[in-house]
């Protein structure tokens, strides 16, 4: 195939994957924009494996075919709770195919440039091969801590900023050395030795964040595996594979941006780690007594009611409890009762997590608003339900300047007549603040698993 | 300590201080409860329930006030009818009297009281702070007054409140004026609405107004510029311009309403002249006014207390004992607002009562202690809404010192335009140094990642994780980097390819499988 129509192709693909991007703008159109991505990607790929520079076609055929299958296997089973850790599995996928694609174009003995090239070419390789080993361990921690194989809590080993410094300036030492070594085999060791370092790198830059922060650590992940993609396109000279990676790797920084706004944090505050530990001394610690509700009452609570709005939590994602808050809302609807969902951005692990589990449980996406929308509405709210939420509506955000989360964005729900927090037990959140929102005249607590206590509800509407 | 409730001795007056539930709590607590026979029977409460409560039923009043050592009563001692003695006159040193006793308005009471070395405590007199919404009486009993007071008026009024188009014809709604949005009139203003009246309502406390908004009724606006919120969240006396222009409204209004329905009360003083004879006689006939404020002299000049009186054809209600009327319902809650007080009085449970005169909410309520008269208490600090009951939700955020300060449009020109000229300046560098095909490159994914930015910032919230997943497939386009190297001579480099070959496909077709599915599932309604 001519190098003209290949070019072409490469085109009509970035174009299509613009689009497809483009049509995540609203539901209706996002399930086009997602098929133009998948005929994006088939011309990619069909156009390459018939140019002059693929071959050994049974190798490329049967590894694809295996590698399809798995993908196609794993997508169909994959429970709607677990997307965030799938999600984290496919980025260490793509930080690996980085690293192995950036090794074999390093030992490619076809490959030979000169001069100024020569250097640059080795910088390409260099930056694609730590990246991806990045974004490689990086999400394989996150696929942990996500899949609880190991604590979410951050690990915090001592002088870890001192650490992670030192392997960045061993890091570029060795691409100095890399850099100047010109061929194989003479910088072969200090690019191994690299994607070590880089790999224990991004394995400890996840560990070091807790749970919560789980939305900006995938979203970053995002990010790396996008850049890793545009640096291979760097070192092969292949435009599209830079756009794409350009498109990647911009959208998983907006995402960064927006969930750490959503908490009030800063990008590199969050990447350093160790939230939650360190904070709520400053904080008053709220007194009072709680006032103890049964599913029951709940019941009746809601019955009475005009207008209901229902915050969902991480601890609705945990207990699975999508699915009968869904028939708990539906009942509502028909009772009449203007019921409605509430999602706090950085609500779950990770962005948009709880539009997608109520999507799946058949939860009408127009019903579902963005707190911008729908803070405005609760003062004239009969009753709000949080369910296994807890930061995100916690008003020292808006009431105590000492608060570690003060300043970020929360949904108000105590402005609402009556609010009832289901919750397990009286545990602080992550950022380890107490909620005084749970000592309010106006909340009552209906303690136990959120799916439990939702069904207890159901039964007595 | 043992609890004694003696029957209400004034005339109709059908409440009762404890009830058969309340009188449990009260023994959960430690004390032992008293009461006299038939002291609950108007309110639908028996000496059976009482009994099988575990409550002592006793015949003989003067013993039931020889033996107690806390006395609860709904109203202030009087004279007994039949039995010849004044009640205060019973009162002994040591006991303790809970009642509403209107401490401003019976200083001799209070004198008397203290003579005799008595504890009294005012339920009236509870501070109207967050804390003490549990004890607050005068609420629970205004509550039941605005309620009853529509359904007074309604028995009164000759035809529907709601709004009808039945076969025979059209109906009219009943048009309701409410004046004064306290707990009475906020409850009177929902139970008209949920009648069906329209219901429009006016308060010379401004804050008052969306409290009024959010339970269905119009607020009326005064075109003057006073407030008249005094301290506790009561309304105080206004101006004679603003009276002027208030009573022009009434008058106004008086023309077009069926119902009215006065609630304005100003602690310590008559009740202020709101309704003149005047508007009574231009209202249609068959209209009717409920005169909540009544016993203190009435908001409208021709209520007499305790009646209805008929002028011309309007029917003006001056019931001064709305609650007493629905007396199982008062009961129930005046009970339990003073099961919460002794629970204040006995935080440990071991039945006997403590008055903490530290402790703000029980100083306010104490007007006569061990014999002196402790009344009126230092005034509260903090101001707080009559009719809220919850704390008044802060609607300006408080400013968060650990915020940076916002920037200025300057600063934020100066750091916008140092850092593009960082970044011209990099990007200028680099192309110095750079070979044209690497260039060439460079602008091919500058430009993609401003289509990114632009793009991304459009896309949903709700379908973030749908992007994170279709994203992650389209970065499954290293799979085009390992193709190009299936034509490698090297063995090794051809397995590294094969095997990144393989893991991309798994990316690729997971990551657009995944994102189909969850993009199938968001649906709207119907």
């Amino acid at each position: 195939m001519s190098a003209g129509i290949i070019s072409s192709a490469y085109i009509v693909a970035s174009v299509l994957f613009i689009l497809s991007l483009g049509g995540l703008s609203h539901p209706e159109s996002a399930r086009r924009g997602n098929i133009f991505g998948m005929a994006g990607m088939a011309i990619a790929i069909v156009v390459t494996v018939f140019s002059r520079q693929a071959g050994h076609y049974p190798i490329i055929i049967s590894m694809m075919a295996v590698g399809g299958a798995i993908g196609t296997a794993v997508a169909r089973r994959v429970e709607m709770t677990a997307v965030p850790q799938l999600v984290a599995l496919l980025h260490s996928l793509v930080g690996l195919a980085a690293v192995l694609v950036g090794v074999a174009n390093y030992l490619d003995p076809a490959i030979e440039h000169q001069g100024v090239e020569q250097t640059i070419h080795a910088i390409e390789i260099y930056l694609g091969v730590l990246i991806g080993a990045v974004t490689f361990t990086g999400s394989v921690a996150a696929f942990g801590k996500l899949q609880a194989l190991i604590s979410s809590s951050p690990l915090l080993i001592p002088g870890r900023h001192f650490f992670n410094i030192a392997i960045g300036i061993v890091c570029i030492f060795l691409g100095y050395q890399f850099v100047s070594a010109g061929h194989v085999p003479g910088g072969l060791f200090p690019l191994l030795f690299m994607t070590a370092l880089a790999m224990v790198f991004g394995l400890h830059m996840v560990l070091a964040i807790g749970g919560a922060d789980m939305p900006v650590v995938i979203s970053m992940l995002n990010s790396y595996s996008g850049w890793a993609a545009a640096a291979t396109g760097f070192m092969l000279s292949n435009d599209l594979l830079i756009v794409t990676g350009a498109l990647v790797g911009s959208s998983g920084a907006i995402l960064s941006y927006i969930m750490c706004r959503a908490m009030n944090r800063r990008f590199v505050a969050v990447i350093l780690g160790g939230f939650g530990t360190t904070g709520g001394k400053a904080a008053v610690t709220p007194q009072g007594e709680v006032n103890v509700f049964t599913g029951q009452e709940t019941a009746l609570l809601l019955q009475s009611s005009k207008s209901v709005v229902v915050v969902p939590g991480y601890g609705m994602a945990v207990a699975h409890a999508q699915h009968s808050v869904s028939d708990m809302m539906k009942t509502l609807r028909d009772n009449g009762v203007n019921a409605r969902f509430a999602i706090h951005p950085v609500a779950g692990r990770m962005p948009g997590h709880m539009n997608v589990l109520l999507a799946e449980a058949k939860v009408p996406y127009d019903i579902v608003l963005e707190m911008d929308e729908i803070n405005l509405d609760l003062p004239a709210t009969d009753v709000v339900l949080v369910i296994g939420a807890n930061d995100i509506v916690n008003p020292s955000a808006q009431e105590e300047p000492d608060s570690p989360i003060a300043g970020m964005p929360v949904l108000e729900v105590w402005k609402a007549e009556t609010v009832v927090v289901l919750k397990r037990s009286m545990a602080t959140g992550y950022a380890g603040v107490d909620n005084p929102l749970f000592y309010r005249d106006n909340t009552r607590m209906l303690f136990g698993d959120a799916k439990n206590s939702i069904d207890e509800v159901l039964k007595n509407l | 300590m043992r609890i004694c409730v003696p029957k209400e001795v004034a005339t109709n007056e059908n409440r009762v201080a404890a009830t058969p539930d309340s009188a449990l709590s009260l023994q959960q607590l430690g004390f032992e409860v008293w009461i006299e026979s038939d002291a609950g029977r108007a309110a639908g409460f028996l000496d059976e329930s009482y009994a099988k409560a575990g409550v002592t039923v006793m015949g003989d009043p003067r013993k039931i006030w020889d033996e107690a050592d806390i006395v609860l009563k709904v109203r202030a001692p009087d004279r007994h009818p039949s039995a010849g003695f004044h009640e205060a006159e019973l009162i002994r040193s040591g006991q303790t009297l809970v009642g509403f006793l209107w401490p401003a308005q019976n200083p001799d009471l209070l004198e008397q009281l203290a003579r005799r070395g008595a504890n009294a405590l005012a339920i009236d007199a509870v501070p109207r702070i967050s804390r003490a919404q549990k004890l607050d009486a005068l609420s629970s009993m205004a509550n039941i007054a605005g309620y009853r007071a529509v359904i007074e008026a309604a028995h009164h009024f000759g035809r529907l409140f709601t709004g009808q188009v039945t076969a025979a014809g059209k109906v009219a709604p009943a048009k309701v004026l409410v004046i004064g949005a306290g707990v009475a009139g906020l409850a009177a203003i929902g139970t008209a609405g949920s009648m069906g009246a329209i219901v429009r309502a006016f308060d010379t406390r401004p804050e008052v107004k969306e409290q009024v908004k959010s339970m269905g009724a119009e607020f009326l606006l005064l075109d003057f510029d006073e407030e008249g919120s005094g301290t506790g969240g009561y309304a105080k006396v206004m101006s004679d311009e603003f009276v002027q222009a208030e009573m022009e409204l009434f008058r106004a209004q008086a023309r077009e309403v069926d119902i009215i329905i006065t609630t304005a009360l100003i602690p310590g003083k008559p009740a202020p002249e709101l309704i003149t004879s005047d508007m009574v006689r231009s209202m249609r006939p068959g209209s009717v006014i409920v005169d909540l404020a009544a016993e203190q002299g009435g908001n409208c000049s021709l209520t007499q207390p305790e009646k209805v009186v008929t002028d011309g054809d309007v029917q003006i209600i001056g019931y001064t004992d709305l609650p007493s009327r629905m007396a199982a319902q008062s009961s129930q809650l005046y009970a339990s607002n003073l099961r919460h007080l002794l629970v204040e009085l006995c935080p440990e449970g071991n039945g006997t009562i403590a008055l903490n005169m530290e402790d703000e909410v029980i100083r306010a309520v104490t007007v006569v202690h061990e014999g002196k008269i402790t009344w009126p208490p230092p005034t509260p600090k903090t101001v707080l809404s009559a009719t809220d009951r919850r704390e008044t939700p802060d609607t300006t955020a408080p400013a968060l010192p650990v915020a940076p300060p916002a920037p200025t449009a300057r600063q934020r020109a100066i750091t916008t335009f140092v850092g593009m000229s960082i970044g011209i300046l990099a990007i200028l560098g680099l192309g110095a140094v750079a070979p044209a095909s690497f260039m060439a490159h460079f602008i091919v994914f500058v430009l993609a990642i401003f289509v990114g930015w632009q793009v991304v910032w459009n896309v949903t919230p709700a379908l973030h994780t749908p992007l994170m997943s279709v994203t992650n497939a389209i970065s499954g386009i290293i799979v085009i980097g390992a193709l190009l190297q299936t034509t490698s001579s090297s063995f090794f480099v051809l397995g590294l390819a094969a095997f990144s070959i393989f893991i991309a496909s798994i990316n690729v077709s997971g990551g657009f499988l995944v994102t189909q599915r969850m993009l199938r599932m968001f649906r709207k309604e119907n």
